[in-house]
C-alpha cells in the first residue's frame, strides 16, 4: 500500500533530479531545509526523527543531497521526507514537505475496532510497520 | 565532420575577457598567479567546446593552494577565481565561503565530523576558502582532531569534484610542511600558486589604487613622502605588504580628519577634505624610528 502523504505523493516517486530541483527552488525563496524520517508513516505521526540539524545557510542543492544519501544509506529501509521551513515573519512555518524515500514493501495500516458501552464501536487506524514484535528483550 | 569551432564564440559568450581583463586592471603585479588564471581559463573554455561536441571527459580538477606572504592578496584572488570559475560554468554558484581551523575542528570526540560537513554543506556548488590550512595539522598532539578534519576534506574533494573547489591558502613553508605530512591532501591538488611579494613600485601603484577607491587623493609633495615611507616600512619587521599599506592609508586619514578638525575655525575649500597632505604621513612611528 502506497503512503501518500506531504506534496507529490500521488505522482510516481521523484527522481534525485526532480528532489534536487525542488530544494533549489527552496532554496531561492530562503527557506531552511531539514531531513526527517520514520518507520511509522501514520497520518497523526507528527514525530519524525530529525536527520541533522535544518540546514540553514545553505546556497546549493548538493549540501543537502549529499545529507540525504547518508540518511539513505542508514535509514534506506524507513520512510525519509525533505521539509523547507520559512522564516519569514508571519509564516514562521513548514511551506514544502514530501516524501523522498519509502520502504521496498510497505505494509500499510490495520483497522482496529475497539467495543465501548452500549454496543458502540470505536475505530481507529494502526501502522502494521510499528505492530511488529521487538527483534530483542527490551531493556528496562 | 569538417565543422569548424569557434573558441573565439564561446570565449565572448562566456563575457570571461572582462572579467580577466578587469583582474589585470584592478590587480596590481602578481604575474605568475594571472598567468595560472588564464591557463585555467583556457582549459576551462576549451572543456565547454569539447563538452559540446560530446568529447566526455572527466571535469579537471580544480582545487588548489595559494601560498603567500600575509597581505599578498589571496583572499581576494579566492573571491575573484570563484567569479571566473562561475563565468566558465565549472561552479554553479558564485560563492566563497572562508573557514579556518576554529570552523573545522571540534573541541572533543565526535564533534569534528558534523562541523566540518557543516562548513562544506554551506559551500557546496562554490568555492571553500581555507585560510591558514596548516592549522589543520598538528603533529605535536597525536590526538588532535584536525586529522579527523583533513580525511573528511579529503574525501569530499575526491567524491563531489563538480560539486566543490576547495582553495587552501597559507604561508609557502608551512604549507610545505602541511603537503609533506598530508600526501594525501598534496596529490589531491592540482594547482600550487605561489603570490610573491610586491615590489615597492608595485605598493606604490597599490597605494594610489586604494587611495582613488576611497576619493582621497595625495597632495604633490605628499607623494615623495609616501614613497620614501613605503621603502622605510618594507624594511621593518612585520611588514605585511598590500594590508601594511592599507592600514598606513586608513592612519594618515585619521591624522587629515585631526588636522581639519583642530583648524575648524577656518572654512575650507572642498577639496582640503579629499586632500592628504605630506605632514599626514611624515608623523608617522615609521620616520622616528
Amino acid at each position: 500500500m502506497k503512503v501518500t502523504q506531504g506534496q507529490f505523493s500521488f505522482l510516481p516517486d521523484l527522481t534525485d533530479d526532480e528532489i534536487k530541483m525542488q530544494i533549489e527552488y527552496a532554496l531561492n525563496q530562503g527557506y531552511a531545509v531539514a531531513i526527517e524520517y520514520t518507520d511509522d508513516p501514520h497520518p497523526r505521526n507528527v514525530f519524525w526523527s530529525m536527520w541533522g540539524n535544518p540546514m540553514f545557510d545553505l546556497r546549493d542543492p548538493a549540501g543537502a543531497m549529499m545529507e540525504l544519501e547518508a540518511c539513505r544509506a542508514e535509514h534506506g529501509g524507513k520512510y525519509i521526507k525533505i521539509l523547507a521551513f520559512d522564516s519569514k515573519k508571519g509564516w514562521e512555518s513548514v511551506r514544502l514537505s514530501f516524501m523522498v524515500n519509502r520502504p521496498a514493501f510497505e505494509p500499510g495500516f490495520e483497522l482496529v475496532r475497539q467495543e465501548g458501552p452500549g454496543r458502540q464501536l470505536r475505530y481507529t487506524l494502526r501502522s502494521h510497520s510499528t505492530s511488529r514484535a521487538p527483534v530483542s528483550e527490551p531493556s528496562l | 565532420m569538417s565543422e569548424l569551432i569557434d573558441l573565439d564564440a564561446i570565449y565572448a559568450k562566456s563575457s570571461i575577457g572582462a572579467t580577466i581583463d578587469a583582474l589585470d586592471v584592478d590587480l596590481v603585479g602578481l604575474v605568475p598567479v594571472k598567468t595560472r588564471i588564464r591557463e585555467i581559463a583556457a582549459l576551462l573554455l576549451v572543456e565547454s567546446a569539447r563538452r559540446e561536441l560530446g568529447l566526455q571527459a572527466e571535469p579537471p580538477s580544480l582545487h588548489m593552494c595559494f601560498t603567500g606572504n600575509p597581505g599578498t592578496g589571496k583572499t581576494t584572488v579566492a573571491q575573484r577565481m570563484a567569479e571566473i570559475l562561475h563565468q566558465l560554468g565549472y561552479i554553479r554558484r558564485n560563492h566563497v565561503v572562508t573557514a579556518s581551523r576554529d570552523d573545522l575542528v571540534g573541541q572533543y570526540i565526535g564533534h569534528t565530523a558534523p562541523k566540518t560537513k557543516e562548513i562544506l554543506k554551506k559551500a557546496m556548488g562554490g568555492v571553500l576558502f581555507i585560510d591558514e590550512a596548516y592549522y589543520l595539522y598538528k603533529p605535536e598532539n597525536e590526538r588532535d582532531y584536525g586529522q579527523e578534519a583533513i580525511e573528511i576534506l579529503l574525501q569530499v574533494m575526491e567524491d563531489r569534484r563538480d560539486d566543490l573547489v576547495v582553495i587552501l591558502a597559507g604561508y609557502k613553508d608551512r604549507m610545505d610542511i602541511f603537503f609533506r605530512s598530508n600526501p594525501g591532501m598534496a596529490s589531491r591538488i592540482a594547482h600550487h600558486i605561489d603570490f610573491p611579494d610586491y615590489s615597492q613600485d608595485e605598493l606604490i601603484s597599490i597605494s594610489e589604487l586604494m587611495l582613488e577607491k576611497m576619493h582621497y587623493r595625495l597632495s604633490e609633495d605628499a607623494v615623495p613622502v609616501l614613497r620614501d615611507y613605503i621603502a622605510r616600512r618594507m624594511q621593518q619587521p612585520r611588514f605585511s605588504n598590500a594590508r601594511s599599506i592599507r592600514n598606513a592609508l586608513d592612519r594618515a586619514r585619521l591624522r587629515q580628519a585631526n588636522r581639519l578638525f583642530a583648524n575648524r575655525g577656518t572654512p575650507f575649500a572642498r577639496s582640503a577634505l579629499e586632500i592628504i597632505e605630506a605632514d599626514d604621513i611624515r608623523q608617522s612611528r615609521v620616520f622616528t624610528q
